[in-house]
């Protein structure tokens, strides 16, 4: 347990550091950064100058290394655009992102797997048959289209939820405000969660609904029916915690991939989060602030890899170390 | 007969088809006693697994029972509803797979499996169901079984999985156990102490046995009679000291002729000419015709009923010429 815990650790790191250096070439490659700060009007001096204070005379490797060694102590340089540090202005961005991406994960998760549970159960009902033909809608559409119907249905025409914006916000720390906390933070949740979650709600459901198809046809649940256990205890007790370990893996990396899509649902709604921070720092050619944003999405992804793995431990008890191997 | 736990009647069993509906099971009968183990042999796709399933109400949709009748105990169970069938099941009739490596819920312990089994079918507080599930454990000869009790399915070999799964199947306190090819996926070494266990075990709880299989050898050693199919038909039942000595049946008298014997020295083993019929192609009158060497006109066109022969009962036109005759 503790090796495989060290042998994850130590790959998260090579991860995160092959991250770090492609997120750090983008120094080296894209434009002159001297240029996008101080202008055409800027005197050589003051350029010389600049460049000597970002420490861009120094030898490339040495760059790097002060690149790591800053971005572990949370220390991603100034953003060239809004001349503050980009630390700071990604924590108070990151709490809106984490907060749409954990409703709408939510949101998928649960109904996910209630709706892929009811179409494997009921195979062949009507209702199980339009779900299934309305989640193709929800895998084939891109993000962007779906957010923009939502928002001329439920926005323009019925005029029940705002179509951009946090709405009211509640400061909780210095850095965390929270929409959760109104109705009309709540209310313009809705909209963008729905919009992020759909995707993945459609993924988990067919997931869900092909492994518990799968799961009912094996031979433990003909000998769980032989036995004479109740349809309840089968489907729920036996089949289900069975058919959730591969969901288990899918929904976590679906859990990054949330955070990382929530660039376009997030334009598509001018929602403030990172992922709109990150198109803004797009346009603007803000290299520090493009580069925090890719070693975070790497982090998280890399945090929720790890988490998924050591679950998968947990409820499989054939991960688990052999307490006594049968003779 | 006072005895019988299990009658079945005429039972036909039919899979809906393009062509019309094939006929799996043909007019099936045979009684099961109390305490009774009773063999079933025939060929892959005789029936004998599919017979099984009948009985205890686990047939494969489409397959459904389209005619004769089961009775346990007096009682019909093969037009009841699927809640009255869920009482019986585990209750009345266990069954045990064939395979103990996929047969166990993975990620569920054996405590878990076999106490909920048994709070399903007996009313027990959790401490009790434990200590019945481990008696159970030991019955099956689980060594330690109070230590193992908690470990998972992967924890355990092959045979020692096969006894769990045992245990599971008299853990509702059945009076009648189908067991489907139990050894089948086992190691030679191992097939006959499960043998003795099924035999012992049911016959310690009181359960007669449905055994399935088409192993000559444990049919001789384990069953009290024997119900030999073919082309999901009956071909001929009885004891099983009558049926290997003496069988009636020219199918059966190819079958035991086909079975290498370590007494008798042969230079060749008795091999039954062609193969068994495929089920929408089933010739008229005897199934067993063209495969047959004592066949005769009337085995082609008329299907022949179970005769009675010298305590055997044999699905064969020869013998009611002997009896007419």
């Amino acid at each position: 347990m503790l090796a495989f815990i060290i042998r994850r650790l130590i790959q998260s790191i090579a991860v995160m550091l092959t991250v770090a250096l492609i997120s750090f070439t983008l120094f080296q490659f894209v434009g002159d950064p001297i240029n996008n700060m101080l202008g055409q009007e800027a005197s050589r001096d003051d350029r010389a100058e600049l460049r000597q204070r970002l420490g861009l005379n120094d030898p490339v490797p040495i760059q790097f290394v002060r690149f790591v060694g800053n971005a572990v102590r949370g220390d991603f340089g100034i953003s060239y655009r809004m001349a503050r540090p980009v630390s700071t202005v990604i924590m108070e961005r990151l709490p809106a992102t984490l907060e749409l991406a954990f409703v709408s994960g939510l949101f998928a998760l649960t109904l996910g797997i209630v709706l892929g549970v009811y179409t494997a159960l009921k195979r062949d009902g009507w209702l199980s048959n339009f779900i299934m033909t309305a989640s193709l809608v929800g895998v084939s559409l891109p993000t962007f289209v779906i957010g923009i119907l939502l928002i001329y249905l439920f926005a323009v025409e019925l005029q029940w939820l705002p179509s951009f914006g946090r709405g009211e916000l509640v400061q909780i720390t210095d850095n965390w405000r929270t929409g959760l906390l109104t109705e009309s933070g709540r209310k313009s949740l809705i909209l963008p969660a729905i919009t992020l979650g759909l995707f993945q709600l459609t993924l988990i459901m067919r997931l869900v609904r092909a492994e518990m198809l799968e799961v009912l046809r094996t031979d433990y649940i003909k000998f769980a029916r032989a036995r004479g256990l109740s349809q309840r205890a089968i489907h729920f007790h036996h089949a289900l915690k069975n058919t959730l370990l591969p969901v288990i893996t899918i929904t976590g990396l679906q859990l990054g991939s949330i955070i990382a899509f929530a660039i376009i649902t997030e334009t598509v709604f001018q929602w403030p989060g990172v992922g709109l921070l990150f198109i803004t720092a797009i346009n603007f050619v803000d290299i520090p602030m493009m580069s925090a944003y890719l070693i975070l999405i790497a982090f998280i992804f890399v945090i929720i890899n790890l988490i998924v793995d050591l679950l998968y431990f947990l409820v499989d008890p054939r991960l688990r170390a052999e307490k006594s191997g049968g003779h | 007969m006072a005895d019988t736990l299990l009658s079945v009647k005429d039972l036909v069993v039919e899979f809906p088809h393009r062509r019309g509906n094939l006929r799996a099971l043909d007019q099936i009968s045979f009684n099961i006693d109390r305490g009774e183990i009773l063999g079933v042999v025939g060929e892959s796709g005789a029936g004998k697994s599919l017979t099984g399933a009948a009985i205890i109400g686990l047939l494969e949709p489409p397959g459904h029972v389209a005619g004769g009748s089961i009775e346990l105990d007096g009682r019909r169970i093969d037009n009841i509803s699927a809640a009255e069938m869920r009482k019986i099941r585990g209750r009345k009739i266990g069954m045990v797979f064939q395979d103990p490596l996929t047969s166990l819920n993975p990620i569920l312990t054996i405590a878990d499996q076999l106490i909920e089994t048994i709070q399903v079918h007996l009313k027990m507080s959790d401490k009790e169901a434990r200590k019945q599930a481990i008696k159970l454990l030991d019955d099956v000869g689980i060594p330690a079984a109070s230590k193992r009790i908690d470990d998972y399915p992967h924890q355990f070999s092959g045979g020692m999985r096969q006894r769990v799964v045992i245990a599971l199947a008299l853990a509702g306190e059945p009076e009648l156990i189908v067991a489907d090819e139990p050894t089948t996926a086992l190691d030679v070494s191992v097939q006959a102490q499960i043998i003795d266990v099924l035999k012992n075990t049911c016959k310690e709880h009181g359960a007669a046995v449905m055994l399935v299989t088409h192993d000559m050898g444990v049919i001789a050693e384990t069953c009290d009679r024997v119900a030999v199919m073919y082309a999901g038909r009956l071909a001929e039942i009885g004891p099983v000291r009558e049926v290997i000595k003496h069988p009636k049946h020219p199918y059966t008298i190819g079958l035991m002729g086909s079975i290498p014997s370590l007494a008798h020295q042969v230079d060749r083993l008795v091999q039954i000419p062609g193969s068994m019929p495929r089920l929408d192609n089933i010739p008229t009158g005897c199934a067993f015709n063209p495969r047959c060497n004592k066949v005769f006109d009337r085995c082609r066109t008329e299907r022949p009923d179970l005769i009675a022969v010298e305590g055997n009962l044999a699905a064969c036109w020869l013998h009611a010429e002997e009896a007419t005759a």
